[in-house]
């Protein structure tokens, strides 16, 4: 169980056989590469603060899947889960970043002015830009597995961070907990406010324990850079606004990372990562950049293009309602933003981005004069 | 192995009054008292003890490398407890009335000889706060064990919730001889169905919140076993849930026998639907008047059910199948779990004792009008719930109306007291009929 390692003593008393978890109804990646065999090699181990492997897999088993939409379907319990599972987890990162390979190295690179242009998307059609990622605090367990205290410990070493940051970074932590109906409604209103997952992906984990303790959100006041603290990791790092400058985004998203990873490794920690992996999050998914940047974008006629599929897939882009992941477009209005995680640098993937957002909105901008896009069509990144 | 030796010292500070249930013998028929330990060494799991020893070798050696756990515990401790305390001010369930700092901190740092953890015990209650006028309980067991070594919070919580019933100095009447009940023939034109549930749990193997695959599929292997072994009106059928044709889905689903994987927080937050739907399914007699759930809250669910107000004849089949089921397993070497403490022994400590439900669903249109109808329910020692089971709303004015008590009174005075109560809610039904008054009754002995 995720918070209870105890009893994987009691489980090594049935054969391996006999705890093999029925996965014949199953499509997500840990059912596709788990076999008997590899499940009786690594299920005597644990990391060093517990976390076994019935707890990477449990959220695959009880979420079968679905048979077009492939999840992750485990998750890591502590930076450890990556190595002490590297039988299982390997071939799944593989399955899942195209390719990548466990002795493959990942480029960290937060370096905002090595992006070209990404200050001139059409505002007329791109009507916001964000960039997210996750971090985690080296030496404490991840959301599927931490106690009570750990997570409160990660909540109390961010929020002192977060507190430390000055300029237009200067902010305020609003703790789920102790939040003000007032407050409430402010970060509703602001679309901030993140609320117990009802996802049963998530809950299967073990993440949504002890729901609101150690949780809450930090935003600064000018609301264009945003942490989530113990949500699906230990922070959600958002940087956004309206309109299409992407660039200042990523400027931003950058310097306060950057400046939140210094005031950490001021405190004797620093950030999860090594480089193979890249950052390490709860998610095997999140992998490398943990980066997602994306924009909300006019596309009536692009998206009901026979090709927009195809072009999404050569641009290295993927498409998502509205109100993020699993919700449909409203609208004609689409979340456009980068498929990779893993394998390349956050500024190759704000690139890949701002490229090709900016190659959709010429092309919808061509249909809607009525003409051709054939020759606008990209070659595959 | 040093779990077991954490497990026998909390045993052995918990004082002198008999704690332990007997033991799973394979083939013997007496009841030996003897400790956990011996139980591990004998008994049905014979071949498992060497991997057992192995496996308690590994964890040993692994527990005295980890810098931040002392040798001999067996719990992942990195934080002091009263870092680890839950936040329960916002909480009104009876885990959360009870679990002072002191206890959390005397009894963090054990766990059942399976590993079962105070933290795993309490998730439930701290996920869900509760409700102002509800008072859930707030917290389950994951073994038998676990009702022992947790009892400096079970004991009040059981206090609590069963009126005052105390497992440190009472014991609980187990009877299920039916033939005891008295007239449990209702008026057919105000009852409409009678039904008389129960759990019971298969020793030495964990309960749904803490089971592993391989347990669970243990427990339908030995229910399934048994249950084909019933004859007469009670030979019937198993339904798994992972191999069910949707025709045979279909047929549950209108004969109402079907559940589905659960959705209350209340049960999910405790993991008991973990690697849902693997070894749960349902089993009812070719009658469909006896029907047996595993693997849901609890290992076995048994219902006796029929239309009508012939609740005699649906006690007596319940206890008849009861005791064959029973009978069965013992002879495979198995048995309940079942002290004279608290009874039978079941996930929920609100269902300890007798675990047991008698009730009617019954048409009171105009006492349930009456704004004496609580008050009378309550001196009766009956509960109303709606049609759909607990936490659903009357239709119409058809009521669900069952006993209040599990623990402290025994099957026969419990079904008796719903016979006696049901009886006397017809009674006031037919006089607000005819325009004449009733009486609140005085409240039975409990």
């Amino acid at each position: 169980m995720p918070f209870g390692n105890t009893h994987n003593v009691l489980k090594l008393k049935y054969a391996s056989s006999e705890e093999y978890p029925d996965l014949s109804q199953h499509n997500n990646h840990m059912a596709k590469i788990l076999t008997p065999a590899i499940y009786e090699r690594l299920r005597s181990k644990q990391t060093p603060s517990g976390f076994t492997l019935d707890d990477v897999i449990q959220t695959g088993i009880d979420n079968p899947g679905h048979p077009f939409i492939m999840t992750v379907g485990c998750v890591a319990g502590d930076e450890e889960t990556y190595e002490v599972f590297k039988e299982l987890l390997d071939p799944i990162i593989e399955d899942r970043h195209g390719g990548y390979k466990p002795t493959d190295k990942h480029k960290t690179d937060l370096n905002a002015d090595n992006l070209k242009g990404g200050d001139d998307l059409d505002p007329n059609y791109v009507i916001s830009s964000r960039v997210r990622t996750g971090r985690s605090i080296r030496g404490f367990c991840l959301p599927p597995h931490c106690s009570r205290g750990e997570r409160r410990g990660v909540e109390k070493m961010s929020v002192e961070a977060l507190d430390s940051l000055s300029g237009d970074l200067k902010g305020k932590y609003y703790a789920l907990k102790n939040m003000t109906d007032a407050e409430q409604q402010q970060l509703i209103d602001d679309h901030f406010l993140f609320d117990k997952p009802v996802s049963p992906l998530l809950l299967a984990s073990g993440m949504a324990r002890d729901w609101p303790d150690g949780r809450g959100i930090w935003h600064n006041d000018t609301k264009t850079f945003l942490v989530w603290v113990n949500e699906e990791d230990h922070l959600r790092v958002i940087s956004m606004q309206k309109g299409g400058n992407m660039k200042e985004v990523f400027n931003r998203f950058c310097t306060g990372l950057t400046k939140i990873e210094t005031l950490f490794k001021d405190k004797g920690t620093s950030f999860m990562w090594n480089e193979h992996l890249g950052y390490v999050l709860t998610c095997p998914s999140n992998l490398g950049t943990g980066l997602r940047a994306g924009v909300h974008v006019k596309i009536p006629n692009m998206s009901k293009h026979a090709k927009f599929e195809e072009v999404l897939k050569r641009l290295r882009l993927q498409k998502r309602g509205t109100g993020g992941v699993d919700t449909a477009a409203v609208g004609g209005t689409f979340d456009i933003s980068n498929a990779d995680r893993l394998g390349f640098s956050e500024v190759e993937l704000v690139q890949m981005v701002v490229d090709g957002v900016k190659l959709l909105v010429e092309m919808e901008k061509k249909l809607e004069k009525g003409q051709s896009i054939d020759d606008l069509m990209p070659a595959q990144k | 192995v040093t779990w077991v030796s954490s497990y026998v010292q909390s045993r052995q500070s918990r004082g002198s009054h008999s704690i332990h249930p007997s033991l799973p013998l394979r083939n013997c028929g007496n009841k030996a008292m003897a400790n956990n330990f011996a139980r591990i060494l004998s008994g049905k799991r014979n071949v498992g003890i060497m991997s057992l020893i192995g496996a308690g070798s590994l964890t040993a050696t692994f527990l005295l490398n980890r810098e931040h756990v002392t040798a001999g515990a067996q719990v992942r401790r990195v934080y002091p407890a009263s870092a680890d305390y839950p936040d329960l001010r916002k909480h009104n369930n009876c885990m959360a009335s009870h679990l002072t700092p002191a206890i959390y901190a005397k009894l963090v740092d054990k766990a059942t000889p399976n590993g079962y953890t105070l933290d795993q015990a309490i998730q439930t209650g701290v996920d869900n706060p509760g409700h102002p006028f509800i008072k859930t309980v707030g917290m389950v067991a994951g073994d038998e064990e676990s009702y022992e070594v947790f009892a400096d919070l079970l004991d009040p919580v059981i206090k609590e919730r069963h009126n005052g019933y105390d497992p440190q100095t009472m014991t609980h009447p187990t009877d299920l001889d039916s033939s005891k009940l008295k007239s449990g023939k209702f008026d057919e034109r105000y009852v409409l169905s009678s039904r008389v549930r129960t759990g019971r749990s298969i020793r030495g193997l964990s309960l749904p919140p803490a089971c592993t695959r391989a347990e669970r599929r243990e427990v339908e292997k030995v229910v399934v076993d048994a249950l084909a072994g019933l004859k007469g009106d009670l030979a019937g059928t198993y339904y798994s849930l992972t191999h069910m044709t949707d025709q045979e889905q279909q047929q549950l689903i209108d004969d109402h026998f079907l559940f589905d994987k659960p959705v209350s927080p209340l049960l999910t937050c405790s993991g008991m639907a973990r690697d849902w739907p693997d070894a749960r399914g349902i089993w009812h007699n070719n009658t469909k008047t006896f029907l047996i759930w595993i693997n849901e809250e609890d290992h076995t669910r048994v219902i006796s059910m029929e239309k009508g107000g012939n609740m005699k004849r649906v006690f007596d089949r319940f206890c008849t199948g009861l005791k064959e089921v029973e009978r069965l397993i013992q002879e495979k070497g198995w048995e309940f779990m079942w002290n004279e403490r608290l009874g039978y022994i079941l996930t929920c400590p609100s269902n300890l004792g007798t675990g047991l439900r008698a009730g009617v669903h019954v048409n009171l249109p105009k006492l349930s009008k009456d704004p004496r109808f609580t008050k009378i329910l309550d001196n009766l020692r009956l509960q109303k719930r709606g049609t759909g089971g607990v936490d659903t709303a009357a239709v119409g004015s058809t009521f669900d109306i069952s006993n209040l008590d599990r623990l402290g009174q025994s099957e026969v005075q419990l079904v008796q007291t719903v016979v006696d109560g049901v009886n006397y809610l017809i009674e006031c039904e037919k006089k607000l009929e005819k325009g004449q008054d009733i009486k609140i009754p005085p409240p039975v002995r409990k």
